[in-house]
């Protein structure tokens, strides 16, 4: 009897398991099969264009690139540097703890609030526009509490014997954060960042939000320019009612999802690595 | 026969534990002292002290004085970095860094802004031999101090907190995961270094602060019972707490 509802467990989450595998794996089958003849030179090197087959990512790949390069250069210093304070310096207060709180909820908040937020605030109140750095901007609230809690859990790990032993030497907690605690931590700081980063450059929301074009015949050459981005143009894509242009949205998506599997792996490698290291320290 | 450190009154409470209750005790120089008592006596805190380690445990309060080289170093004009520079710690666990074993006996001294290569290589090596570990790592400095021994590492840990020149070497049970003949080394190696140095050693094991010790100090539920030469706590104790523990009645 125990036998036959062990057995029927197994088979049922094997079940939910190939259902999931199948629907994916259904959906990456179709877009190949949609896109993968339009994934050529001419497309990743064309603007996009009312003609179906002269149409191009190049404007939204460049603008995805710039665009994730600068929320990483914003997020990055801001979300460790959160992280550093929020576990090294930090008393244990009432205050602080209802900031963990908020860190928390804000890493769950929808992104298309973030959007609403960057156009109210950065389009308007800053008179940004619908620029670079507006969109940059956004998409570094919406990752920041990604990376805060990803490097907090990192800095955590790092054994408190080896900051001890610093300690006792004489080191200040600045040495002890700079050479002991932050090597320690790095790997696995990065694997968060590279995880926001991976989540960012998929978002569509918050930029559609803000304003971001979705026709866009040059590339953007200061962080003032108008900018579109590889969700947009996909999304613009796939709203038009010519078969041609799903084609398009099918080739960008498997561009889109070769760029994320690329971050992802990047991450699980540092991941590897991390766990090498913090093995040997316990 | 000079001190180089007097604890007065020495009072530690976390939060509202009161885990050291008005100890006083003086520590004289190029000596070897062990503290004694069962787990939860209060040994640990009192050595965390004495370089203040315990200034980096949240709601830790300690009252009294506690005078090194006739200068109280709590008093608010005295650097807890300055201090420990001058005071080693080892460890219960050895906790070498994630370094090459050079880079561990030389993270002291680069700390201090020390970056004369040939001063470096000349304090390391000269750390290694106080500590009896050159010979077994001076064809492999710049590997990993994690491809160490226990024991090695251990030693390793001591030669840390000796290339910085400190007057005092603190050690908390550092031999309670070594094996017998590595604790037997690091016992020689301590015997060597009081002819320069003051140590603390708090140990749980009563043969080893008989063996190596000069004075004892017999700590329970945070008082100080008694304190004096090891001959006089191990051999003619004062007080029937104190005969109870160091023959092992209770522990």
């Amino acid at each position: 009897m125990h036998k036959f509802a062990d057995r029927m467990f197994i088979t049922l989450s094997l079940a939910a398991l190939m259902f999931t595998l199948l629907m994916l794996f259904a959906l990456l089958v179709d877009v190949f099969v949609d896109g993968v003849t339009r994934l050529n030179g001419q497309f990743l090197t064309s603007f996009p264009s009312r003609k179906p087959e002269e149409a191009g990512i190049l404007a939204a790949l460049v603008g995805s690139v710039s665009l994730i390069t600068l929320t990483a250069a914003i997020a990055v210093p801001l979300g460790v540097g959160s992280a550093v304070y929020l576990e090294q310096y930090a008393k244990r207060s009432r205050f602080n703890a209802l900031m963990d709180i908020n860190i928390g909820t804000l890493a769950g908040v929808p992104s298309i609030i973030y959007g609403l937020l960057g156009l109210a605030l950065f389009v308007r109140v800053l008179a940004l526009d619908r620029s670079l750095i507006s969109g940059a901007l956004t998409l570094s609230l919406l990752i920041l509490p990604i990376i805060i809690i990803a490097s907090r859990e990192a800095i955590r790990v790092v054994p408190t014997s080896l900051q001890d032993g610093a300690f006792a030497i004489g080191a200040t907690r600045s040495q002890v954060i700079r050479r002991i605690v932050f090597p320690l931590a790095l790997p696995g700081i990065l694997t968060g960042i590279i995880l926001a980063l991976s989540r960012a450059i998929g978002e569509t929301a918050p930029l559609i939000a803000i304003g971001a074009l979705t026709y866009i015949a040059f590339l953007p050459d200061s962080l003032s320019s108008p900018f579109t981005a590889m969700p947009i143009q996909i999304f613009n894509w796939v709203s038009r009612p010519q078969e041609a242009f799903h084609a398009n949205a099918a080739a960008g998506i498997i561009l889109l999802l070769a760029i994320t599997l690329l971050f992802n792996a990047v991450a699980i490698c540092t991941r590897n690595h991390f766990y090498k290291i913090s093995a040997h320290c316990s | 026969m000079t001190h180089a450190l007097e604890i007065r009154n020495l009072h530690i409470y976390y939060n509202s534990f009161h885990a050291v209750k008005g100890i006083s005790i003086t520590i004289p120089t190029n000596t070897i002292t062990a503290i004694i008592g069962p787990s939860g006596c209060g040994k640990s805190s009192f050595l965390r002290v004495i370089n203040r380690m315990n200034d980096l445990v949240p709601h830790a309060r300690i009252l009294g004085e506690v005078f090194f080289r006739g200068v109280n170093i709590y008093d608010p004009s005295v650097c807890e970095i300055d201090l420990r520079r001058r005071m080693g710690m080892v460890f219960q666990k050895p906790n070498p860094f994630p370094f090459s074993i050079f880079d561990n006996v030389a993270f002291g001294l680069r700390i201090q802004n020390r970056r004369d290569k040939v001063f470096l290589q000349e304090r390391v090596e000269e750390s290694l031999r106080r500590c009896a570990l050159w010979d077994e790592v001076r064809d492999r400095l710049h590997q990993s101090a994690y491809e160490l021994s226990g024991g090695q590492q251990q030693r390793l840990c001591i030669a840390r907190a000796l290339a910085v020149y400190p007057d005092v070497l603190l050690l908390d049970e550092p031999c309670a995961s070594l094996d017998p003949k590595a604790t037997k080394r690091i016992e020689e190696l301590l015997q060597k270094l009081k002819e320069e140095i003051t140590i603390v050693i708090v140990t749980h094991n009563m043969q080893q602060a008989r063996r190596i010790s000069d004075y004892a100090a017999f700590f329970h539920s945070g008082e100080l019972v008694e304190w004096g030469t090891s001959a006089e706590i191990f051999d003619y104790p004062k007080k029937q707490l104190t005969q109870e523990y160091t023959q092992g009645l209770f522990g």
